[in-house]
């Protein structure tokens, strides 16, 4: 019968699966991510997966304590000191071929795989490997630029660091790159932009030192947690044109947090929709806004107002709030909240995904579509996505 | 649920009695409007040198004049640094005003002038201005229980004391959706969206005419903020509440103001009722803010032409027009000379009728630009969140 499967059942399959889809840049498998505090043990993710493909822009939506940015610090290995990742896998396929580096560490050995694959989850958050990737293969961008730019050094020097530690050791070339990037992300003066310190500049212009930065040794991947939250619509407008241009110039995948549907819309791919550390639904942009499945989703949608809409109307409201993270909620973690309960099954069983018919990759986590799970519509390419709804049926 | 209210006819009908509700209040003079603001500044000097004198002046706000009718929501927006926020507290004399006028209605004095205002006076209109801030989480004491915190202005203007304090600051607590035995815990127990609610309950407790509201929504989550829209609207409707809505956040603007006045360095670039505004802006600084607000709609992808540039500094602002620098019609004649706020008379793209006050603008060509409005939601996007689960399958 269905049972609750958000651990290791699917990582069996992995394997049998093969690794994941080979057009993906970086493909996350049931990740589990726990945090010891004084108060208990908060389990921040229970079991996320999904990839992104190259050249594609992944959002990644939920309230704030869903786990969007803790799934970003998993990939990076930045998570706070009494954060763990405790089970599942990240497998990022590095374009840039640094296997020296790599050699001279055993433990390195089982996590690389056969074509530059690598299981991040496998490296030391301090290891040479992981730090070789941090930064130069995957760049991570975050909502306060100000916090996360050094005050003390001029803005180009901040950048110029990056390219000397990634790519070259000449100081006059890595400056004149530096300054290229100032230039690239469409920074007036970008000369004298790289020579003031980040105090002097405008909140747009310091997210705009922060992307040129993440880009300054050109990432496969760019993470960008929420990084126009903090922002004014014009200037949130220039970053997200700045990012679809990058994108099509540079063929760079993004993974782009935001609790903003309207940017989510406006830039993004491909959505992953998140709630208490487990992605609820994924699909393509289209398919969350023309075709929302899970209740979570669809109330989301119904609780942001929109330009046009009926005048005055209420809004929707999402009964309740996030569940306190101590907490433990049984079955399906949204059915306290859940405006199309349907009975015991919610509180008992969590939901396995279901992967809706069609061409178009849509998978829920809901009880609402249980019976609509066949084999039929699955796809290898999902690995533990596939594994745990097979799992399910048997 | 949603769909009765749905039916509600548009505009103006949101104040319109509902049935078996009644307002406490006595019904509204006609004389004129609750707050009306003339010409308001506030400049901070800038000191430099050994000597600390003034070598400067940072024009936050230049010359604002807006006017808040009873029961009306009058929204501000603008990028941040345009003197919204300042805007708001010179209104209530968190800051001094260092020119202009600011005129309020008080039940029992009338028309006050809150500019000059005394200290006994102050003390009489302060009660009926209330202010809701930002980030509940900077303005609840964290060392007071929530009853201590909203019991505060009551104990301050000596209100109520003993057993009807306390019923008081229960009956608050029941009206903005929290539970009384709340009034016991301290702020760190609740979230965010409960935050705002115990924020929204002080700005209740001494019955006041006008809240202004400074950006009470940014901090929060959407559905949160949800909640608390939902929240203010039924306040507004039930204790006929007056609100000054400041924020950056165009949809939620559009959703709740029935006019906005859309600032640009310390300046009102323009003010009409919502929906003109929304559907044909007069001001090319307004073209460009609606055209950068993301739909949630990915079939209407816009975000391509965003504005150059940064806004000027409020302390050394370009000469003329202060959106020449960025404005895409800019002509010699918006450097050389500052456009006054006027109105536009209905024939030239000014207030259709029925419209609650004359649109105004400040822009030389605001009749000879032909602007667009913002992108709306398609109906095809509203219908597919509105499906019910049994269709889904």
């Amino acid at each position: 019968m269905i049972m609750g499967r958000d651990g290791a059942d699917g990582r069996d399959r992995l394997d049998e699966l093969g690794r994941g889809s080979g057009d993906a840049i970086i493909t996350v498998r049931d990740l589990q991510v726990e945090y010891k505090t004084t108060l208990g043990t908060v389990s921040a993710l229970n079991g996320v997966s999904f990839d992104i493909s190259r050249g594609t822009v992944l959002g990644v939506v939920g309230e704030s304590g869903s786990g969007k940015s803790v799934t970003a610090r998993a990939i990076m290995q930045i998570l706070e000191r009494a954060g763990r990742i405790t089970d599942g896998s990240i497998l990022f396929r590095r374009t840039t071929g640094d296997r020296e580096m790599m050699s001279d560490e055993a433990e390195t050995e089982s996590a690389i795989g056969a074509s530059g694959e690598v299981d991040i989850t496998g490296l030391k958050p301090t290891s040479d490997t992981m730090r070789a990737i941090r930064g130069s293969d995957i760049a991570m961008i975050f909502q306060e630029p100000m916090s996360s730019l050094n005050p003390v050094y001029a803005v180009g020097a901040q950048i110029q660091e990056a390219i000397l530690l990634h790519q070259t050791p000449d100081k006059q070339k890595s400056w004149d790159q530096a300054v290229d990037m100032l230039r690239q992300v469409g920074m007036p003066n970008p000369e004298r932009i790289a020579n003031s310190y980040p105090h002097e500049l405008s909140g747009g212009m310091r997210q705009r030192a922060m992307i040129a930065m993440a880009l300054s040794c050109h990432p496969a991947l760019l993470i960008a947690d929420e990084p126009t939250t903090a922002l004014d619509v014009t200037t949130e407008a220039q970053i997200l044109a700045l990012m679809v241009r990058l994108k099509e110039e540079i063929g760079m995948s993004i993974m782009f947090i935001t609790h903003s549907m309207g940017v989510v819309a406006q830039l993004c791919d491909e959505v992953i929709v998140m709630y208490q550390g487990r992605v609820v639904e994924r699909a393509q942009v289209e398919d969350i806004f023309y075709h929302p499945k899970h209740p979570y989703t669809r109330s989301l949608l119904r609780s942001i107002p929109r330009i046009g809409a009926a005048e005055h109307a209420p809004l929707e409201v999402i009964k309740g709030s996030v569940p306190d993270p101590y907490s433990k909620v049984s079955g399906c973690p949204f059915h306290p909240r859940c405006p199309d309960f349907i009975g015991d099954v919610c509180v008992t069983v969590i939901p396995p995904e279901t992967l809706l018919a069609g061409p178009s990759r849509h998978g829920v986590r809901c009880h609402l579509y249980d019976d609509q799970l066949t084999r039929d519509e699955l796809e290898p390419v999902f690995g533990s996505w596939a594994g745990s709804t097979t799992e399910a049926l048997r | 649920m949603t769909e009765t209210k749905r039916e509600l006819p548009p505009d103006g009908a949101k104040r319109a009695k509902q049935d078996g509700r009644e307002y406490p209040r006595d019904p509204e003079p006609a004389e004129g409007p609750l707050l009306e603001v003339r010409g308001l500044q506030k400049h901070f000097p800038i000191k430099g040198g050994a000597m600390r004198r003034v070598i400067g002046q940072v024009k936050a706000v230049d010359g604002v004049s807006l006017s808040v009718d009873r029961r009306e929501t009058v929204a501000i927006v603008g990028e941040s640094g345009c003197g919204k926020s300042t805007t708001g507290r010179t209104i209530i004399r968190l800051e001094e005003p260092t020119g202009g006028e600011v005129i309020f209605r008080h039940p029992e004095l009338g028309p006050v002038h809150v500019e000059d205002a005394d200290t006994k006076t102050l003390e009489k209109i302060r009660p009926r201005m209330q202010f809701i801030f930002q980030d509940p989480m900077a303005s609840l004491d964290s060392r007071m229980t929530v009853g201590r915190v909203i019991s505060e202005p009551l104990v301050i203007n000596k209100v109520l004391k003993g057993r009807a304090l306390k019923d008081r600051v229960a009956e608050l607590l029941t009206v903005v959706g929290l539970r009384p035995e709340h009034a016991s815990r301290y702020p760190h127990a609740f979230s965010g969206g409960q935050r705002q609610r115990i924020g929204v309950a002080r700005a209740l407790a001494l019955d006041p005419d006008l809240i202004i509201c400074d950006e009470p929504v940014s901090a929060l989550d959407v559905s949160v903020q949800a909640q608390v829209i939902n929240l203010l609207e039924d306040l507004q409707e039930r204790l006929g509440l007056t609100y000054l809505f400041i924020s950056h956040d165009l949809s939620v603007v559009e959703h709740i103001a029935d006019r906005v006045a859309v600032m640009y360095v310390g300046r009102v670039a323009e003010i009409a009722d919502t929906q003109e505004l929304f559907k044909r802006p007069l001001h090319p600084y307004t073209e460009a803010l609606l055209g950068a607000v993301p739909q949630p709609d990915p079939r209407k992808r816009h975000v391509t032409a965003p504005l150059k540039g940064e806004v000027p500094s409020p302390a050394n602002p370009p000469s003329g027009c202060y959106f020449h620098t960025r404005c895409p019609y800019a002509q010699q004649r918006c450097i050389d000379e500052t456009p006054a706020l006027r109105e536009i008379p209905a024939d030239q793209g000014g207030s259709a009728e029925g419209t609650r006050r004359p649109r105004r603008v400040a822009c030389h060509f605001a009749e000879e630009l032909e602007l667009t409005g913002a992108v709306v939601a398609s109906q095809a996007a509203l219908a597919a969140v509105d499906v019910q689960p049994s269709e889904l399958l």
